[in-house]
């Protein structure tokens, strides 16, 4: 009996619960550690970046404003559906992969957790001199870009992504270069979790064609990234001085270490603080 | 003297609202002067302050600082280059070891020295305020002095509690860190800067802008006066080139701006490619929308507050008032009301509510908007009745209607006592026409409708929102913006964050 032909996929970029191909038609091979030929996936373009821009904007308030609890739930959900796909993962992911696969799904399940208590961990009253009730409140910024580094893929992904949306914002991710069909697997897990169409979006491409067009796109109102080089760094922290983008690039993280990865610190640089006054005299 | 007598009975004509305005505002019932009399000593000609003592430019090079209500020079002001920059970074960085080594107890001790000395000679750093900037002495008196103290006392109290400050993390300072500062609450932005710096264990070079230096350096005094550590703070006067020079230097390990927006990104732009950290309070065109339930008088009053309060010069000012449109005729008239009686002229009068401007360059882009805004179409209201001196820099506060979102004078920062009046139907409009704008530092809410008004300002993008109130400031607040407005928060726990690995 002779071998099966094996299917050879492709996967496609992940916009707004979506998997439309690159508007650009271009696709890049993607071989294994013994160089054999396991997938296609699409080569994103900018204009594939600027629709996923929109997508996210527009989709960003509606899960900002869904309650915390919610939220929180809805977040739980994503571990559940990682969870049913921990082989295929772990597989795409290759050596290490199933170590690597429990530690993303479980930073998902510590994110979740957040939702409904970050506000309280990083708000407050503050005791003002005079007769006013005055407090801080933490809010979602909006649409970010998350670059994530190139290993560990999965994980690293997950790491940058999830203190961004916990926050209630939305995002863009250009998943890694080296090996990005992890990410475009956990896109699947999260096209059938509970989470809204637009708020994570997955594309897959070349850092050195996309990281100008992150930087500079205007909706995008901050950037998460890590494992980049001296000149992605200062092309992203250039987008600062375009529209004032928050750029924050994680050195030497250890992925693996909960306690270097987890905690609001990490939600932090995604979120505005607004402190609203109000007189409490009569 | 009589005041005007309220009608007693019918047949007897009440004096008209317009009289009566003209009684106030226009000469009938003048204020007698009430100058403030200190003159605190100001020495012809000052140093940089480096290591702990006041050292010459190595240029030799000064600068005339002015008192912008009377034209006069006030004394010559060091003009600090690349290589004095330099030499303070150098003091900052041989004094951080011990500094950032010190425990948090003796830091935060050092502090409440600084702020019980600056609340004991806050008489002399007022008139000084007002004598170099144009602010009216009630204003440097009762706002920006002591706040400026009160930021210190704050911050003392957490420099031996910053582990609670916080969770999760090991604080450590930052390092030296470059601090540029602008004119219009010369004071109290240094204290907003310098404070939280210092109690988290960092040392400062910081730049006074180069039209108010003067309490700087005072500071600078009480800083050898109360034996604070030499190179903890020093202090480079000077303008943009001396500003451009901190931004450059590598020994700096972190900026932190308060000014515009378009100095803000060239400074993003230059430490782009370095590791330096960046904190930026940016300008503003903040929203002041007043609803139709409103308690109108307060409202008017939060009006007047929010643009005139320091000529305007201030970057959260609620410079685009939006005005449900059914009480629209009722607020201008009221408007108009109450700013016939501001009092502008003498700074150091102590009746006076709008000062001098502070440099005759201001004013020129003041009065250049002030041209566009009519060559636009929109119709200036000239309603303040003061008469102004004849020397100095002055504009007499104003506003327009007929205002539309496209207009410069909507759009852009003024900073001077400019109002762009504007009207909205229903609150989803008074928030989308909020939100349009690439700035988000402020806004202001007025109804006395306790749902409506926790609805709004959740949905305004501003970092600060004053519900029923506005340009309210405390040491326990923090204060910064959403978007084009900046990024990082100065004051309350969060500053913290900002100087703090």
């Amino acid at each position: 009996m002779s071998e099966r032909l094996p299917i050879i996929k492709t996967y496609k970029l992940a916009i707004g619960g979506k998997f439309p191909r690159s508007e650009s038609g271009r696709t890049i091979e993607v071989h294994d550690s013994s160089q054999s030929l396991v997938a296609h996936v699409c080569q994103g373009s900018r204009k594939d970046l600027r629709n996923a821009v929109e997508v996210a904007s527009k989709a960003q308030s509606g899960w900002a404003n869904a309650t915390a609890y919610l939220r929180g739930q809805v977040l739980y959900r994503l571990a559940e559906m990682m969870e049913g796909k921990r082989l295929e993962l772990a597989n795409a992911i290759g050596e290490g992969g199933e170590d690597e696969v429990n530690a993303a799904i479980d930073r998902v399940v510590h994110y979740a957790g957040w939702t409904d208590k970050y506000a309280q961990v990083m708000g407050g009253t503050n005791p003002v001199a005079g007769p006013y009730h005055n407090f801080t409140i933490p809010f979602a910024m909006g649409a970010v870009g998350v670059i994530a580094p190139d290993e560990p893929s999965l994980l690293g992904l997950v790491s940058l992504v999830m203190p961004v949306i916990a926050a209630g914002n939305a995002c863009v991710v250009l998943a890694s270069e080296k090996n990005p069909v992890p990410a475009m697997i956990l896109s699947e897990a999260i096209a059938t979790s509970d989470l809204p169409g637009g708020i994570i979006n997955m594309l897959s491409g070349y850092r050195d064609e996309l990281m100008e067009h992150f930087s500079s796109h205007r909706e995008l109102i901050a950037i998460h990234a890590a494992g980049v080089s001296d000149e992605h760094r200062t092309l992203l922290r250039l987008g600062a001085a375009d529209n004032l983008k928050r750029v924050t690039v994680r050195d030497d993280v250890d992925f693996f270490d909960e306690a270097a990865c987890e905690g609001p610190d990490w939600m932090d640089p995604f979120i505005e603080f607004k402190t609203i006054w109000h007189p409490s005299a009569v | 003297m009589s005041i005007v007598s309220k009608p007693q009975a019918s047949g007897i004509e009440a004096p008209k609202r317009l009289d009566l305005r003209a009684a106030i505002g226009g000469g009938i019932f003048e204020y007698a002067p009430a100058p403030e009399s200190v003159r605190p000593e100001i020495a012809d000609q000052y140093g940089l302050f480096i290591g702990g003592s006041f050292v010459e430019p190595a240029s030799g090079n000064h600068f005339a600082t002015i008192n912008p209500a009377t034209e006069d020079t006030l004394c010559m002001v060091a003009d600090a280059c690349a290589s004095d920059v330099d030499r303070a970074v150098q003091a900052a960085r041989d004094a951080l070891p011990a500094w950032a080594g010190l425990s948090g107890k003796d830091r935060g001790k050092y502090l409440f020295r600084l702020a019980r000395r600056m609340q004991e000679r806050a008489r002399e750093l007022a008139v000084l305020e007002t004598l170099d900037g144009g602010k009216p002495i009630k204003e440097s008196r009762d706002v920006d002095i002591p706040l400026a103290a009160a930021h210190f006392f704050y911050h003392a109290g957490w420099a031996d509690k910053l582990k609670y400050a916080l969770p999760g993390r090991t604080p450590q300072p930052i390092g030296v860190c470059g601090q540029i500062i602008p004119w219009n609450f010369p004071l109290m932005m240094m204290a907003w800067k310098i404070a939280p710096a210092l109690a988290c264990g960092n040392t400062v070079v910081l730049k006074p802008a180069e039209t108010t230096s003067l309490t700087a350096l005072r500071f600078a005094q009480i800083c050898q006066e109360i034996g604070l550590p030499k190179g903890v703070v020093n202090i480079v006067t000077g303008a943009g080139e001396t500003g451009k020079a901190m931004v450059e230097h590598d020994g700096i390990d972190k900026i932190a701006f308060t000014g515009s927006t378009a100095v803000g990104k060239a400074i993003a732009k230059t430490v782009a490619s370095t590791k330096k950290k960046l904190t930026l309070e940016l300008g503003g065109k903040s929203a002041n929308i007043i609803f139709e339930d409103a308690s109108l008088d307060q409202a008017i009053e939060g009006i007047i507050e929010g643009i005139y309060f320091n000529q305007g010069h201030v970057c959260c000012a609620g410079s685009r008032l939006f005005v449900q449109e059914s009480i629209l005729d009722r607020v201008v008239d009221k408007l108009t009301d109450r700013m016939s009686t501001l009092r502008v002229g003498d700074p150091m009068d102590k009746n006076t509510d709008v000062g001098a401007i502070n440099s005759k360059e201001q004013l020129g882009s003041i009065e250049k908007y002030l041209s566009t805004g009519e060559n636009e179409g929109a119709v200036k209201h000239d309603v303040c009745q003061s008469t102004l001196p004849d020397k100095g820099y002055w504009c007499k506060p104003c506003f327009y209607t007929g205002v539309q979102p496209s207009h410069t004078i909507a759009r852009e920062e003024i900073f001077g006592p400019v109002l762009a009046v504007m009207s909205f139907r229903t609150p989803d409009e008074a928030i989308s026409r909020a939100n349009n704008s690439p700035y988000g530092l402020a806004a202001g809410v007025w109804t006395d409708k306790g749902s409506k008004i926790f609805d709004v300002a959740k949905k305004l993008d501003a970092g600060i929102v004053w519900l029923n109130t506005y340009n309210k400031f405390d040491p326990t607040s923090p204060f910064g913006g959403y978007k084009e407005s900046g990024f990082g928060r100065e004051g309350g726990r969060h500053g913290l964050m900002a100087y703090c690995k």
